[in-house]
């Protein structure tokens, strides 16, 4: 990151001083990726499935490639879509991350799907998420998030469906 | 039958508008004017269903008589609409207070084959202990859902599936008449406000 960060700057710098110095103060601080309030859906035993949820905003046009997890066998990006009132699934390859536009990863959209679960996922659990990124540049930036479970019945962060 | 043909006397003596309110009552179709949701009165869907419950025992509409069914179809990996729906269900009856006692949900997997009992039950349970989970055959759930107009299907997802299918809540009044259809994009009040006006009828 901090390559970037110094690119970046020193064109700044080659314009005006002033805004190269506000510039970096701001760039420092959005310069990757950012996960908000990633969560996982609690499951009851014997439930072989669940769902991730979080916002991701990325700095420059990046993309969200893979997200994997010690707790599931095969983690992958599901996107819904509802037309008519039929719900749609599907796995989908990646997620496009516009520069600076906080994309949803929650029930109404894309989200994340943990398959093939090791065990029960149960509420209050910190659930660890692996996610590669790439950005517009090509690189590749991995993060690591810890993401706590919620029960089934929690509607706080189902936001559209129950508007 | 002695509690139909009782009311069918009451209706004899009483005005026009007590007429209007108990006419669905008779088993005919008077159409109802919901707020949010659709209007299912006149619709030849939803007539009956016959499924195991997670206790192996057969259940079929008949069996829910006297209470306001509200049937959900699903699959327990769903990982966005299902639990939405179920935590709706469970929000509609709390604020239903009373009333609330007779809304029952029911929920009926579209995936039979990962589907357990035991996984079923102890999932709708986690949203509402009054909730009950059926399940049939890959036969009786293509029929229960060709009955009901519900959509469903695999989708592949690696090496394993997901699932699309039909998101509409169906309501039933107490004497087994299809009513309601409410969208998942509605609110618990929203649903709760048009429960009320199937309480009403019957």
């Amino acid at each position: 990151m901090n390559t970037v960060f110094a690119a970046v700057s020193r064109s700044l710098v080659s314009r005006t001083l002033g805004v190269a110095l506000l510039a970096g103060v701001s760039l420092s601080a959005v310069a990757q990726t950012r996960v908000e309030d990633p969560w996982v859906r609690a499951t009851v035993a014997g439930q072989p499935s669940s769902g991730a949820f979080m916002r991701i905003t990325a700095d420059t046009d990046s993309t969200l490639l893979s997200v994997t997890s010690p707790v599931a066998k095969d983690v992958q990006i599901h996107e819904m879509s509802m037309t008519n009132d039929v719900m749609r699934m599907g796995p989908v390859d990646a997620v496009p991350l516009p520069a600076g536009k906080t994309v949803a990863l929650d029930p109404d959209g894309y989200h994340v799907m943990l398959m093939g679960l090791n065990g029960q996922i149960k509420e209050g659990d910190q659930v660890p998420l692996t996610l590669t990124v790439k950005n517009a540049k090509g690189e590749t930036e991995v993060l690591n998030v810890s993401a706590p479970a919620r029960a089934a019945m929690d509607m706080s962060h189902d936001h559209g469906m129950t508007h | 039958m002695n509690e139909f043909l009782t009311r069918r006397q009451v209706v004899t003596g009483m005005g026009l508008l007590g007429l209007g309110l108990l006419a669905g009552c008779d088993g005919s179709t008077t159409a109802l004017d919901f707020k949010y949701g659709k209007d299912l009165s006149n619709k030849i869907m939803g007539r009956t269903f016959k499924l195991t419950d997670t206790d192996g025992e057969v259940k079929t509409l008949s069996s829910y008589r006297g209470l306001m069914p509200m049937v959900f179809f699903g699959f327990t990996q769903c990982p966005a609409v299902c639990p939405t729906a179920l935590a709706r269900a469970a929000q509609i009856r709390k604020m239903m207070g009373e009333d609330g006692k007779t809304l029952q949900v029911i929920f009926i997997t579209v995936d039979p084959e990962r589907d357990t009992p035991q996984v079923l039950d102890a999932y709708v349970k986690q949203f509402d202990p009054t909730f009950v989970a059926l399940r049939g055959t890959l036969e009786e759930t293509a029929h229960v859902a060709k009955e009901f107009g519900v959509f469903y299907e695999k989708v592949p997802a690696g090496n394993t599936y997901t699932m699309s299918h039909t998101a509409t809540s169906f309501v039933f009044d107490s004497r087994g008449n299809l009513r309601l259809g409410l969208s998942p994009s509605l609110s618990a009040k929203q649903c709760a406000e048009d429960l009320l006006t199937v309480m009403e009828v019957c």
